[in-house]
């Protein structure tokens, strides 16, 4: 995500301390899912316990979970689905979203008509519900998940941009653009996309969050990650009942869930000045 | 305790986003008689709305008072609390904003807002305070003054909103009225009717006022007194008449030698006579919305216009605003495509929409905008700005580009070092200097200027004036170069076509302006520029049929 729009010339891009500790907790998990095999000290799909909702120990780091299974080992593992999957599609719901929705601003006409018309009839329909029948329709596998998740938050995204770069399209200087004899993919790549990309930016770290949230919800009803591998919002899901115990296998994912979310938003609000205002 | 107003060494310090403070105004003292009403004049950023709003005790957010007194009668403003101070605002005195249409509440009847200030302060039961507006509305001589109270603000013009104002300034009878760039917005026909309604409901009321101008010509009309600043300081202060005809302050002679208008001399006049001419545009019928059963767009902006440009000479087009002459450029330049007509350049007929024509084609003809900030990329550098036409019609590698970038910021003679720099961080005539070398970096052979100095001071655009025949000079260009200020037309232009609600009603050169058999149009115009001359105003004479039939007010 920091790769892009780094202008050679200048280098002073300068990130303050939130920032940064909100990259280091990302990288970590990125980390984590990289090389979770290596590190997690049980299969995941072992009962190592013979007490259920254990609490935390020398041998259990994180105690184990509603069937005696290793917490510590199920998140390192269900990391490369959350972080992954998530990922995944919520960069393929914006970058297409947002690149659809410029297109629409600029183009206008038939063609803004059409995709907004359809896009609309997409955001009718109920996200679980949507969710629901591809996956089982398609049968449950991670390409299908994150592509349902995709199509889920797309139109949510186009609108979004669509109504900024609506505003920027009336700007003489695309104007001038168009006078010039530019085509549609320049103006929106060059004129359009750099004075709309902060808030863009904060809406792909909300929509990250809300697809977490979906995954979780799809792994619950069983259509999300199979078991035995889950995900975080499976494991909170599956070990709810331990949240009277005080059970540490619900704190953990939870916790998981909270330092991800949290730090990719943390991440958008202090990203540099110069990528999120490219004006200032 | 002769002064009504008394400004002692007022100081005014404003923080700026980066947290420093800069003083804006330094140690400004003046004083307003009863009265008198004082012309505050400057270019912008010289403070001259900052003192007139420390007359009501405000400043801006980010500003505050540090030092010196307002006395308004036995007040001290500057010391006055909040509470002190709501209730000297409207009874003692009065503010009239530059933009009247964003001072009135769109969803309320303009009486029951005129008469607020009388309702807050208790002044007057609502019948009195009714009569009373309608006693102010004919003073301020709007037509229907018993029924205008009981539209709404979008159902009167303007002019006639600029004046509401005024009477909704006046009801609470304040003994200080601050007019801040009142007539700025206003086209020049209705600028003289509010001009005279104002001035003689302040000789009426004997009241006091400061009115807040940069353009001299109007404050020349109504001031008695002139206070002209500059960065904050006062530079002169004199009568009226002491200003305009015998400055003392280099600045003010500066300002003033921006005003005399300069008639543009055509450089061979008889040769170019029966040249075959660069651009036609004829019969273009051109306007906005849905088009209509009878293929007619629903807003007809331009109904039937021909103009011809020749080469190395310049069409000035005049009008107020309304009158189609940005659309008339939009449409040349292919942004809006015209319902019929045609545009013949160079002896070839170009296709309707800037899509359609070719890359050589729209070279050869580029388009400045009027708000030079909105027209420049915020987000892209100087240098990136001025690369794109030359990559794009010339297909130039990048040091090729580079060191015609450095000529072109030659040319219009800025740094070379701004080429690092964002828009944001440019002045006005600096932008706008920057859209000019964008559209020379096209190396075009007509320019199309919209309204390019309408948004800057006086002596900016009289640089960038210079500026452009230069460039003339030395690149063979031609321009339109389309305004509604005929000082800056007259300056630049070989022809001038005046146009009105969409057509063109007459060409002439610069010198026949004022004639005699001119169009009653033109002649309407032309005599409604103001003129550095106190009586002005007062010794104009207007022909009234003529004044009904097209001043729009």
């Amino acid at each position: 995500m920091a790769g892009f729009a780094l202008s050679p010339r200048k280098l002073g891009y300068r990130f303050n301390a939130v920032g940064i500790a909100a990259l280091t907790v990302i990288l970590f998990w990125a980390a984590i899912a990289i090389f979770a095999p290596l590190l997690i000290p049980y299969p995941v799909g072992d009962i190592v316990d013979f007490d259920y909702f254990g609490p935390m120990s020398q041998k259990f780091v994180m105690g184990t979970d509603y069937l005696g299974r290793d917490i510590f080992s199920r998140i390192l593992m269900g990391a490369r689905y959350t972080v992954g999957i998530s990922l995944a599609s919520v960069t393929i719901a914006c970058v297409s979203g947002v690149t659809l929705g410029m297109c629409a601003a600029v183009t206008g006409g038939w063609f803004d008509t059409c995709l907004s018309r359809f896009l609309d009839a997409l955001i009718s329909i109920p996200s679980k519900l949507f969710g629901l029948v591809i996956v089982a329709a398609m049968g449950p596998s991670i390409p299908v998940l994150i592509i349902t998740m995709a199509i889920i938050y797309t139109p949510g995204s186009y609108r979004f941009a669509r109504s900024l770069a609506v505003n920027i399209n009336t700007m003489d200087f695309v104007t001038v653009a168009r006078a010039r004899g530019e085509g549609v993919f320049y103006i929106i790549r060059s004129e359009i996309l750099p004075n709309i990309l902060g808030p863009v930016l904060a809406d792909f770290g909300l929509r990250f969050v809300f697809i977490v949230l979906l995954l979780s919800g799809l792994s619950f009803l069983g259509l999300g990650v199979q078991p035995p591998n889950a995900d975080w919002g499976a494991l909170v899901r599956e070990n709810i009942g331990g949240l009277s115990y005080g059970a540490p296998a619900v704190m953990f994912p939870s916790i998981a869930i909270a330092t991800l979310t949290i730090s990719v938003n943390m991440l958008i609000d202090n990203l540099p000045q110069k990528i999120r205002d490219r004006s200032a | 305790m002769a002064n009504l107003v008394e400004v002692r060494d007022l100081k005014v310090e404003a923080k700026t986003d980066t947290g420093r403070t800069v003083e804006i105004i330094r140690g400004v003292s003046f004083d307003i008689a009863d009265g008198e009403i004082v012309a505050l004049i400057g270019e912008s950023g010289s403070g001259k709305t900052t003192i007139a709003l420390t007359l009501m005790g405000h400043t801006r957010p980010g500003c505050k008072i540090v030092d010196g007194s307002v006395r308004l009668g036995a007040n001290d403003m500057a010391a006055t609390s909040r509470k002190g101070l709501a209730k000297l605002r409207g009874t003692e005195v009065a503010y009239v904003p530059q933009s009247a249409a964003a001072a009135f509440n769109p969803a309320q009847r303009i009486m029951d807002q005129v008469i607020e200030v009388v309702r807050i302060h208790g002044l007057m039961s609502d019948e009195v305070a009714k009569e009373r507006a309608i006693e102010l509305f004919r003073a301020l001589a709007l037509p229907n003054a018993d029924t205008i109270g009981d539209r709404y603000p979008h159902q009167v013009s303007g002019g006639q909103l600029q004046r509401l104002s005024a009477a909704m300034a006046l009801i609470g009878n304040p003994r200080l009225v601050i007019f801040d760039e009142p007539t700025t917005a206003l086209d020049v026909t209705t600028q003289i009717e509010v001009l005279r309604a104002f001035k003689s409901v302040m000789k009426a009321g004997n009241l006091a006022g400061v009115y807040v101008s940069h353009d001299l010509a109007v404050v020349a009309q109504i001031a008695d007194r002139i206070v002209v600043l500059k960065g904050g300081e006062v530079q002169e202060i004199g009568t009226a008449e002491q200003i305009l005809t015998a400055p003392q302050h280099p600045y003010t002679q500066e300002l003033l030698a921006a005003f005399k208008p300069r008639i543009h001399a055509s450089a061979e006049e008889t040769g170019s006579k029966f040249q075959k001419p660069l651009l036609e545009a004829k019969g273009i019928v051109a306007g906005y919305g849905p088009i209509q059963p009878n293929g007619m767009p629903l807003a007809l902006a331009l109904k039937s216009v021909d103009i011809s440009l020749e080469e190395g000479r310049n069409l000035g087009i005049i009008g107020e605003s309304g009158c189609g002459k940005s659309t008339l450029a939009r449409v040349i330049a292919g942004i809006l495509p015209p319902v019929s007509g045609h545009i013949i350049f160079d002896g070839k007929e170009l296709a309707a929409d800037a899509r359609q024509r070719r890359r050589e084609e729209l070279r050869k003809l580029q388009i400045v905008f009027q708000f030079a900030d909105t027209a420049l990329n915020p987000s892209k550098a100087v240098g990136d700005i001025l690369e794109r036409p030359l990559a794009f019609y010339h297909d130039m590698d990048r040091a090729a580009r580079q060191a015609r970038v450095d000529q072109l910021l030659d040319m219009v003679r800025l740094p070379r070092t701004l080429k690092f720099r964002r828009p944001a961080e440019l002045s006005g005539g600096q932008k706008q200097r920057v859209n000019l070398a964008r559209a020379l970096a096209a190396d075009p052979k007509i320019i199309l200027c919209d309204e390019i100095t309408s948004a800057l001071d006086t002596v900016v655009a009289a640089a960038i004036i210079d500026l452009l025949k230069e460039l003339q000079r030395e690149l063979k260009l031609s321009y339109i170069f389309i305004s509604h200020d005929l000082s800056v037309v007259q300056a630049i232009c070989d022809e001038i076509a005046v146009m009105y609600a969409g057509e063109k009603v007459e060409q002439m050169p610069p010198s026949a302006v004022g004639n005699a058999n001119a169009h009653p149009y033109s002649k309407l115009l032309f005599s409604s520029v103001p003129k550095l001359d106190t009586g002005w105003l007062d010794g104009l004479e207007r022909d009234p049929e003529l004044v009904r039939a097209f001043a729009q007010r």
